[in-house]
């Protein structure tokens, strides 16, 4: 009981100090593959500092919702993350929910972010809902099948056994059916994180931005909450990815010199998969809105290919 | 004991009909009699049914009439007194709520017919869950028809009103014609109208007698429950009604659809052929997507509520559907898993519909209309329906912590075990059904992101909006009660799970609760080793923990740094409630997605004095079309009226042809006969 608390702890620690590294990193490595120079690994953290020595300006037109919702969000996205295996293979708060709960605890932040875009009665709001409702609806079908085939494949939705499936069996990852599946999972998660080819995250224009314009009433600490939540979430989908395909190094316990040895494992998949995603926004313009459901017609065609090489192959 | 428990709430509810409409003309009695009364004997009902589910052997009690061919008898098993639970639960809290919603109506209408309706609905909804004989089973049906035909068109001025009540009396009408062959044919094959008699008689048919009986039971059930593309009068019928009856009407009366498909499917059928439970699950994903997808573009509060319990039924069906697969594929716990996770969806809709009406109610009571895009700021004006509206849109979309995201879960679990039970290439159907439920869900959620945020945030849209009042105090405790249950329902989920194992005893010959129970009562399994688990108790723990140690005191502390202060505008003069999202707005880029399916038809229409970039007057019209109403209704409706027409031909008046009619008929039948 005692360690399993630690476990949690610990868990909760890395995710709220990793995850704004995860995108320093992906910034920089950005800015130098378009040879900017960036402005350091280190600057989101400083980010959060600053707004959250901040005031906060609340629009007058908003109700309780706007205040209930970092909340609401940064909260359901820690919980998510503490269900999956990040270091040790056993998830912490496995118990509490699999896979599925992971989807659906991102999808109670995202409820409440799109109520408290159209809170204030400012069109931008609406504007970030609506477009965000609709893109993570259709991201949806595509999703659940590269999850049917994951969960098939070990015989449960807990992420625990779903690692522990894959850790048996090493190279597994490179069967067809593991290897379609990542592919549509891979194409779910640039549409969830909001990364270019959907949305850009650097972007303050009306045209394209969908996550910006949710929150664009909010400042100071709140900000920070949902900017600091941003990233977890991001750093939640990179870690669900590469420990239900790839993972290699996952060790039996939190505790013991062990830990630091998964985190290191960790750290190089996260920074492997970080510099796919940067190469990825950087030879891709950003796509009209519309063209958006074509890519993901894409990845429930490489969701179906992968439920159904699971018995062709 | 319970068979007098059961029989007083009977005899309470018929006292409150007949006393109502007795009082008519003094409508403040009329209605405290008639909202007792129904509260009264749903609380009777909810009593009796609750312990009949936990008793040994069914409860049986005739009634002291009629003759051995016709009994009136009424039978209290597991199912039925499950159903039975779910219909006085509901029909409580929407009694509590009639209360104050019916007082807006003292004066202005006959509130005694309304009374004497309202508890014949609920008595005769109760004896269709608790008939032990096919008549007596169509009698209720009847009644209940014709009940809710009264209570739909009550506001009968209206054309709509009047429409939709015809529309749903015809429906209703087809569906119980096919609901009489069907047990005729069950009937003659064993002699007897007795449910008891009927139990797997359906396996003893030839194969051809078996199909045909299942699809008229299927599309006799399902005019009722509204399963696509029976559904046309449910969008129809449940806006124009008054809001409690809509509550019922979602919550309880589209439910006597499932009652019968589930007593047909899992009493009356051995191991049905696997054929069935695939027109099932599919009947049950069309409806599901369909539903949402319409609702979408809804602005019209209720008739969006009403698209979703098409939706909902859709996901009921998914169940129940995998569950028949199930069976015929001899997995008996797969099917318990499967016939749980629709029956549990079933009471859930119960209760997250109900609240939903029950709020959009209140709201159209405040603000005199039914269009979203004339509201906008209740949370201000009316915080508690907010709120209540608020759990059950997050109930309805299928987020945790709450009931719906239970009976979801348990879906997928269902379908996700599917896979592995046949090699045949039907179970490809299991994930791809997985899919279509999870983008149903996600739509839903956009649906009441939509419902939630256009009516009850930001600024008024019209003076009526911004003068809202709150429900009144019954009003408020009946949506109350129902949003606690949608929290305990999802927190208590293991704890309800158990009160179907008498249910999936009687129908499937085991009891699973034991082996969805796990850790000590804190999560629900799917029934086998490591499958997954959730625990909705221990995510509203974490929650509560992490809102007290942190997000309470930081809030506070935060709380002396805020302003408030104008949103950004444009830099315009002031935000206005013309800068909104609107509801079509919101909604507008699903439509260009899904433009194949809704086909949408806009037109725009400027007046401008100097330039047409600065319209004095715009009209904007924009339609979508609906492919069942206008390719298959409509074209069988004009050939019904053609063939009409030209049987008008025989009926010319004249009393020399009728005899010679008459005479034909004579010889043709002594020539029958004669054979």
């Amino acid at each position: 009981m005692i360690e399993r608390l630690m476990e949690n702890a610990a868990q909760f620690l890395l995710l709220l100090v990793l995850s704004p590294l995860v995108t320093g990193v992906i910034r920089t490595l950005k800015a130098r593959l378009q040879t900017r120079r960036g402005p350091g690994i280190l600057q989101p953290y400083r980010d959060l500092r600053k707004l959250f020595s901040k005031g906060i300006v609340i629009p007058e037109t908003a109700s309780w919702i706007f205040t209930a919702t970092p909340w609401v969000v940064f909260f359901s996205t820690i919980l998510a993350g503490l269900m999956i295996p990040m270091v040790a293979a056993e998830a912490p708060l496995g118990l509490f929910g699999g896979v599925l709960a992971v989807i659906y605890l991102l999808g109670l932040g995202r409820f409440f972010l799109a109520l408290s875009g159209m809170d204030s009665g400012s069109s931008f709001g609406g504007l970030g809902s609506s477009r965000e409702m609709t893109i993570s609806a259709l991201a949806e079908p595509a999703m659940m099948l590269a999850i049917f085939t994951v969960a098939i494949g070990a015989g449960s939705t807990g992420l625990t056994e779903i690692a522990g499936a894959a850790i048996g069996q090493n190279w597994r990852f490179l069967a067809p059916s593991q290897m379609f599946a990542f592919a549509a999972l891979s194409l779910v998660l640039i549409a969830e994180t909001g990364r270019i080819p959907v949305d850009n995250p650097d972007t303050h224009l009306e045209l394209t931005m969908i996550h910006e314009a949710m929150i664009l009433e909010y400042s100071g600490p709140y900000l920070a909450l949902l900017e600091w939540a941003a990233s977890i979430k991001q750093l939640v989908l990179m870690t669900l990815l590469i420990n239900c395909f790839w993972p290699f190094g996952l060790q039996p316990t939190w505790f013991g010199f062990g830990a630091v040895e998964g985190i290191c494992w960790l750290l190089a998949k996260l920074l492997l998969l970080s510099c796919a995603i940067v190469l990825l926004e950087t030879v891709n313009a950003k796509m009209r809105l519309f063209r958006v459901p074509e890519m993901l017609a894409v990845a429930f065609t490489l969701g179906s290919l992968a439920l159904i090489s699971t018995f062709l192959f | 004991m319970i068979a007098e428990l059961f029989l007083s709430g009977i005899v309470v509810w018929l006292a409150g009909a007949v006393a109502s409409l007795a009082l008519w003309r003094q409508p403040v009695a009329a209605r405290r009699v008639a909202c007792g009364a129904a509260l009264a004997g749903s609380l009777l009902d909810l009593a009796a049914s609750a312990a009949a589910l936990f008793s040994a052997s069914p409860i049986v009690i005739g009634l002291p009439f009629g003759n051995p061919a016709f009994t009136w008898a009424v039978r209290l098993d597991p199912l039925s007194a499950f159903f039975s639970v779910t219909l006085s639960a509901l029909a409580a809290a929407v009694s509590l709520y009639s209360f104050g919603y019916l007082k807006g109506m003292e004066g202005r209408r006959n509130l005694g017919a309304f009374g004497f309706f309202f508890n014949l609905l609920l008595l005769s909804v109760a004896l269709v869950f608790t008939a032990s004989n096919a008549f007596f089973f169509l009698v209720a049906w009847e009644v209940m028809a014709l009940a809710a035909y009264c209570l739909v068109s009550f506001e009968h001025e209206k054309k709509k009103a009047r429409d939709a009540g015809v529309l749903f009396l015809i429906m209703s009408h087809a569906g119980t014609g096919l609901l009489l062959i069907a047990f005729l044919v069950l009937a003659s094959a064993c002699g007897s109208l007795d449910f008891s008699s009927f139990h797997l008689l359906a396996s003893r048919m030839t194969p051809l007698q078996q199909g045909t009986v299942f699809l008229l039971f299927l599309f006799g059930f399902g005019v009722k429950a509204g399963v696509v593309p029976l559904h046309i009068w449910i969008p129809k019928a449940h806006p124009v009604s008054p809001s409690n009856v809509s509550a019922l009407m979602s919550g309880i009366v589209l439910k006597t659809g499932i009652y019968g498909m589930a007593r047909v499917f899992f009493d009356f059928y051995g191991a049905p052929p696997l054929w069935m439970g695939t027109v099932v699950l599919g009947l049950g994903v069309a409806s599901a997507l369909l539903g949402v997808l319409y609702a979408l573009m809804e602005h019209d509060l209720k008739r969006l509520l009403a698209w979703h319990s098409i939706e909902n039924i859709g996901i009921i069906l998914i169940g129940f559907g995998a569950a028949l697969m199930f069976r015929a594929l001899g997995q008996a716990n797969l099917a318990a898993l499967a016939l749980i996770a629709g029956l549990y969806h079933t009471f859930n809709h119960a209760m997250f519909k109900g609240l939903l009406f029950m709020g959009a109610g209140s709201v159209v009571e405040a603000t005199h209309t039914r269009n979203m895009e004339k509201m906008g700021g209740l949370i201000r004006r009316m915080p508690v329906t907010a709120l209540c509206f608020l759990v059950g849109a997050v109930a309805i979309s299928g987020l945790p912590p709450l009931n719906g995201f239970v009976s979801e879960w348990l879906t997928y679990q269902a379908l996700l075990a599917g896979f592995g039970t046949t090699q045949s290439l039907t179970r490809l159907m299991f994930p791809i059904a997985g899919s279509l439920l999870a983008l149903t869900a996600a739509l839903a959620a956009a649906c009441f992101v939509k419902a939630f945020a256009i009516p009850f945030l930001a600024l008024p849209r019209s003076p009526e909006a911004a003068d809202a009042r709150e429900a009144s105090f019954t009003m408020r405790a009946g949506m109350t009660i129902l949003a606690v249950s949608c929290v305990a329902l999802g927190l208590g989920a293991t704890w309800f799970v158990p009160v179907f194992d008498p249910i999936t005893q009687q129908a499937l010959g085991v009891r699973s609760s034991s082996a969805l129970v796990m850790a000590h009562g804190w999560a629900l399994s799917p029934g086998r080793p490591h499958g997954g688990t959730i625990s909705l108790a221990g995510m509203a723990l974490f929650f509560l923990v992490a809102g007290a140690a942190f997000a309470l005191p930081l809030a506070l502390r935060w709380r002396r740094r805020t302003v408030r202060g104008p949103a950004w505008d444009c830099g315009l003069p002031g935000l206005t409630a013309d800068n909104e999202y609107t509801a079509t707005a919101f909604s507008k880029p699903l439509r260009m997605i899904f433009s194949a399916l809704y086909r949408p038809r806009r037109e725009i229409q400027a007046e401008y004095e100097v330039s047409p970039y600065y319209p004095s007057a715009i009209r904007f019209e924009s339609e979508i079309e609906h492919p069942f109403e206008k390719r298959l209704y409509n074209p069988l409706r004009d050939r019904i009226m053609a063939a009409a027409n030209r049987m008008k031909g025989i009926q010319a008046g004249s009393i020399n042809l009728y005899l010679a009619y008459i005479f034909i008929t004579l010889i043709l039948l002594l020539l029958f006969g004669v054979r």
